[in-house]
């Protein structure tokens, strides 16, 4: 019997989105297995297929699988945001020109809703939008299909793992999903984290049908009124819906670990300044203003022998800004306040909160407004934004930068600079010989 | 001695389209200065300024740039250094310019299929053809749209 609901729901997720990437302008790499690391080339954030077999497990420290990735010539990589986020867009791009009703979920997820009368035939239809994604960007994808979000998320599951769906799969059969939920493991269920995962297990629910078939009384009490939207979704029942406008962004926060830990408050304001900075950046592309800048500092917790410290520290601006200085100014201030000698840094970070859109702005009685700047900012986005990030940036965010992240296995910005685009050979193919 | 400027009389611009650059008006606000004067009669034919990018890419999700690298592709007006467009979404047909995936490298060639072979073709002499047998499957990366140089 086919499910009744009135609406269908596909989740697209990219195939091991960013190997993918760094795989789009290296065909050479085609069949090497390919890791990508963590922003501070610390662990193992993505895999190929090949690296997936070889074991190197998700989010194990590079220097553990060393020995492992040199036997096998695994091609490492440092994690290229520039070329992910502009990837993501082309791959979101595709898939509105394809679907009215997409829902851009993270960078290499989108929900799509489909309406009733296109649910026949749902295979083939989603056969299409893998091709077209494949063709125009180069990015394999696998689709999974279901009356809701969390069954499609399942679904896709199955469309990855069983070679025979050749990454294509549709739960829209009643009597099929029992034994299809009976195969995924609590902790696998959309909205289940690791904790809930664990106290299911204790309860001796293991499985997505167990957990399914539990009662609902039991469910809100034990994990409230998401727990039983969960169990509905897996009923076939839609609680979760489609979210086509993007929510306004309530906080920023701009945070890294250093590449090696920072001693001094000259290279932790140099780092603070940089975050600010980076931070006020975004607040102006996403046409905001923040209140309130939060800066926070600690030491690393996992060193159990160091003396350990961690603070942070909230100013509030007396006018929402978004201009870089006015944000460095609070930032640093708060440091200066929380900055103690003799620890070993790790992390600092910024965060804006109390964010309001730049048209919308409360006069104070004795301040002027300040339109000072604003033509100043734009003049450092269109620079920043044409020659490349950070082409342009405050003096306080300091030029040697010994507490910058490493990055030693970064691929080229392919997509995102004019001095980084990705090579076409018009010569002799390698190996030809001129004889 | 001076320099002239020479326009042929057999020049094969055959046209040429003025880009239109939009005037901007300020309006009196109390707290700037106020800026009086007449509105431009130009203000109601304006017309949008020319835009490069939708000339060159018709599909923006789908067109790259590479930039060449060599110089076997001269005949066909590809030089050195060039940055081409690359439009993925494109059907490749005989006798494109393609970006073609050889020996695990981004090449480009002109594709040249018929009936009973298919190869891809250097655009000078002094560079062999590549003959495709059926074999190992062309993987062809991308449709050459245009060719950027300086001249």
């Amino acid at each position: 019997m086919p499910f009744t609901a009135s609406e269908m729901f596909g989740l697209i997720d990219c195939n091991n989105f960013y190997a993918s990437c760094e795989r789009l302008f290296r065909p050479d790499l085609v069949n090497r297995p390919v890791v990508v690391l963590s922003n501070n080339d610390g662990c193992i954030i993505a895999r190929s297929n090949e690296a997936k077999a070889l074991g190197i497990g998700m989010g194990t420290p590079y220097f553990k699988q060393e020995a492992l990735i040199r036997e096998h010539d695994v091609a490492v990589f440092s994690s290229n945001y520039p070329l992910y986020g502009d990837i993501s867009q082309r791959v979101m791009d595709v898939l509105m020109r394809l679907e009215p009703h997409v829902e851009v979920y993270s960078i290499d997820e989108a929900f799509i809703g489909l309406p009733a009368e296109k649910h026949c035939d749902l295979e083939n239809w989603g056969r299409f939008i893998k091709a077209a994604v494949q063709k125009h960007t180069g990015i394999p994808v696998s689709i999974g299909f279901g009356p809701t979000k969390t069954l499609a998320k399942i679904a896709n599951r199955f469309a990855k793992k069983n070679p025979p769906a050749a990454g294509i799969f549709a739960i829209t059969d009643r009597q099929t999903l029992d034994p299809l939920l009976a195969a995924v493991a609590v902790g696998d269920i959309w909205g289940i984290g690791r904790r809930h995962a664990a106290r299911l297990a204790s309860q001796g629910i293991h499985t997505a049908l167990e957990f399914k078939n539990c009662a609902d009384t039991w469910i809100r009490k034990q994990f409230t009124v998401a727990g039983l939207r969960t169990a509905m979704e897996l009923r076939g029942i839609p609680c979760i819906s489609l979210e086509k406008a993007v929510p306004a962004r309530k906080s920023i926060c701009t945070s890294r670990s250093f590449g090696q830990p920072v001693h001094t408050l000259d290279d932790l304001q140099e780092a603070v300044a940089t975050y600010a900075a980076q931070a006020a950046g975004k607040l102006r592309r996403a046409g905001l203003r923040t209140a309130v800048v939060d800066v926070f500092i600690r030491t690393n917790s996992f060193k159990k022998d160091e003396p350990q410290y961690c603070n942070r520290r909230t100013f509030t601006l007396p006018v929402p800004s978004s201009h870089t200085t006015t944000l460095i100014k609070a930032a640093l201030a708060s440091l200066r306040a929380i900055y103690r000698p003799g620890y070993c840094y790790q992390k600092a970070g910024v965060l804006l909160n109390g964010l309001m859109p730049e048209n919308y702005e409360q006069l104070s009685l004795f301040q002027a407004p300040a339109p000072r700047g604003a033509s100043l900012m734009k003049a450092v986005d269109e620079i920043n934004r044409r020659w490349g990030r950070d082409t342009i940036q405050p003096a306080a965010a300091g030029l040697v930068r010994k507490w910058h992240f490493r990055q030693m296995k970064k691929s080229p910005a392919y997509t995102t600079r004019w001095s980084e685009l990705p090579i076409a050979k018009a010569s002799f193919p390698a190996g030809h010989s001129m004889a | 001695m001076k320099k002239r400027l020479h326009i042929e009389q057999t020049s094969s611009i055959r046209e040429i389209f003025p880009a239109v650059c939009g005037t901007s008006l300020l309006r009196p606000l109390f707290l700037s200065g106020v800026s009086a004067g007449f509105p431009s009669p130009a203000d109601d034919y304006l017309d949008r300024k020319l835009d490069l990018n939708e000339h060159l890419v018709k599909n923006p999700a789908a067109t790259f740039f590479v930039r060449v690298a060599g110089d076997s592709m001269i005949g066909a007006g590809i030089n050195d250094n060039d940055i081409l467009v690359v439009d993925r979404s494109l059907e490749p047909c005989s006798g494109s310019i393609v970006i073609a995936v050889v020996n695990g490298e981004l090449t480009v060639k002109r594709l040249i299929r018929n009936r009973n072979s298919c190869r891809l073709a250097a655009e000078n002499p002094d560079y062999p053809d590549l003959e495709i047998d059926g074999e190992i499957p062309l993987e062809i990366w991308g449709v050459v749209t245009y060719a950027i140089h300086s001249l």
